[in-house]
């Protein structure tokens, strides 16, 4: 077996996720190829070479997004590198682009993986379906190539192994011209994005008045959270929708979640019931979140709190 | 030229999932099929952009047991697709053959100016199908959606990347584009939508219509699984410190995810 590994790169950085990938591979003794498409510097070749990147291809060009043309790319490299398997860290990005190359290199693709077993040379992940209410092994019937994105944080993180990256340089494809990216807005946060944050504080109409959720944001920061929402608050126009976890709305895995006034809708439990520790704060002891929850305190969200954020503050 | 909307049906959020007892799938007897609600929002838009782009029909397309997937493709028909195709099958596939058959299907029927669908199925969370279905059609797709401005064949959109995000693409159609929410609010059919919807025409094709197999699957869901019980939960008692103190130290020191 051999790993074409798909390294991304965010705010010119490559994604602490894509390590894990990259140790995984290592600990199973797989022969790696790694890649990077567009963005490329300094300090993602030092990252290289702390996480035990040992060979890796950079495709320059233009940095912003083309779903065709970075899929043409990723194929050249695919077929080039004579990879079998290729791995990548679930994504807005990861996911287009893998499901697009699929086509391209003729392979079998499988989003949201939360596990990812070895016997032999036999690869069977697991995926979690209806929104985690059941999990399914994927069996592969062909020696097609394998295109298998991980969701962050199931698999062990990276570890710092220092090695000297072997870098060879490509031009990234331009050939695809229908479509034609026009431009990028900022992000409206600088934090780890929710579907890949590690705690997140989330706030729900509890709050009961959008300006209160400044204390999820107190809480947020001194945790170094990313803030998520229900829908509720989300469709009432007190956060962007881009923040809402759940059906429609974000996956999430955090090993952390802190669910604040959030009653727990079975479309808001779809979408965070991954969690590793979830943490319920409601004044309603019947709230359907609390069935959900690892730890529960029934109380004032306005008292509750402050009180939190000062003593993370103490402690950490 | 025609619109294509592909609609899934799938269970209900409230549906209660249990496991076959040989683990291959789910019983699927006592649950409730719905539209898959990423889907809405293409049969909203498909019905928004008929006028705009001056298109002669919007077809609604379905792939499933005919028996179940017939209400979803009513409800699209009941909001305002013209035609319903309907792939009939009762097999497991992997997405690629479900693309390839989806592509065979519009190919059929005739002239596609735009392919719409919803990001993503809420069963699987495949997130495959607008990319798929891009790829054996040839045509440029963008997923993700949140705004879409159509004239003759150009496609300005809109869609949201992470951390909140926009980028934007110019696309040269045909072109198949995935939505999610933002980019509309769904229509609830009219009772005289309900009651036209029920003479509109509906084309049924077997697989085998459509030189697609299932053998043609590269991969299968096996051995379902119910996710472990969780432990009961820990409800803190006590004052507002003592719950606080409690919290803390039961992150730090038994969850030790600090």
């Amino acid at each position: 077996m051999k790993a074409l590994i798909f390294l991304e790169t965010n705010n010119g950085k490559i994604k602490k996720s894509s390590f894990e990938l990259v140790k995984w591979c290592a600990d199973n003794n797989i022969t790696t190829q790694s890649v990077i498409l567009g963005d490329f510097n300094d300090d993602i070749k030092t990252q290289c070479e702390t996480y035990g990147v040992e060979n890796l291809t950079v495709f320059k060009g233009d940095t912003s997004y083309s779903p065709l043309n970075w899929a043409k790319s990723l194929s050249e490299e695919i077929s080039s590198s004579s990879a079998n398997l290729v791995l990548g860290s679930s994504s807005v990005l990861a996911t287009d682009l893998f499901s697009r190359a699929s086509i391209i290199s003729t392979g079998n693709y499988v989003n949201d993986c939360t596990e990812l077993n070895l016997e032999g040379d036999k690869l069977t992940p697991r995926k979690p379906l209806y929104a985690g209410k059941c999990s399914c092994a994927v069996e592969f019937m062909n020696e097609n190539t394998k295109f298998v994105l991980m969701r962050p944080n199931q698999l062990p993180s990276g570890e710092e192994k220092s090695v000297s990256t072997n870098i060879s340089e490509k031009e990234l494809s331009n050939s695809e011209a229908s479509v034609k990216a026009t431009g990028v807005s900022e992000s409206t946060s600088d934090k780890a994005d929710l579907t890949e944050a590690n705690i997140i504080v989330s706030g729900g109409r509890g709050l009961k008045e959008a300006a209160n959720f400044k204390l999820v944001e107190d809480l947020a920061n001194v945790l170094g959270a990313t803030t998520g929402a229900s829908r509720a608050i989300t469709d009432d126009g007190w956060v962007p929708h881009s923040m809402q976890v759940g059906q429609t709305g974000k996956t999430v895995a955090p090993s952390l979640y802190i669910a604040c006034g959030i009653s727990g809708a079975i479309q808001h439990l779809a979408g965070m019931s991954g969690s590793k520790v979830i943490v319920a704060i409601n004044n309603d002891p019947d709230a359907p979140i609390f069935k959900k929850s690892t730890y529960g305190i029934v109380g004032d969200l306005f008292e509750v709190m402050p009180k939190l954020t000062e003593k993370f503050k103490s402690v950490l | 030229m025609n619109i294509f909307v592909c609609v899934k049906q799938v269970p209900d959020t409230e549906t209660k999932i249990q496991i076959k007892d040989d683990k291959s799938g789910i019983k699927t007897d006592s649950i409730k099929w719905v539209v898959n609600p990423y889907d809405e929002f293409a049969i909203e838009e498909a019905l928004k952009l008929k006028t705009s782009l001056g298109a002669e029909k919007v077809y609604a397309v379905t792939l499933g047991p005919q028996k179940r997937v017939q209400d979803s493709l009513r409800i699209a028909l009941a909001m305002g697709a013209d035609e319903g195709v309907v792939i009939d099958s009762e097999e497991a596939m992997d997405t690629r053959t479900t693309a390839k058959a989806l592509a065979e299907a519009i190919n059929k029927t005739g002239n596609p100016g735009l392919v719409l669908t919803g990001k993503t199925a809420i069963d699987d969370n495949s997130a495959a199908m607008v990319q798929q279905l891009a790829g054996t059609l040839s045509f440029p797709h963008c997923t993700n959606v949140t705004k879409i401005e159509a004239a003759d064949s150009t496609f300005k959109v809109e869609r949201e990347i992470e951390g909140g995000a926009k980028e934007s693409f110019e696309i040269t159609g045909p072109c198949v584009l995935g939505a999610t929410k933002g980019l509309n609010n769904p229509r609830y059919p009219s009772l005289p939508g309900i009651m036209k919807a029920k003479k509109k025409p509906v084309t049924v094709h077997t697989l085998a219509d459509l030189g697609v197999s299932p053998s043609d699957s590269g991969m299968r869901f096996t051995d379902y699984k119910l996710p472990a019980e969780k432990p009961a939960t820990k409800m803190l008692e006590g004052d507002v410190d003592a719950q606080v103190d409690q919290l803390v130290d039961l992150l730090k020191n038994e969850a030790k995810v600090l």
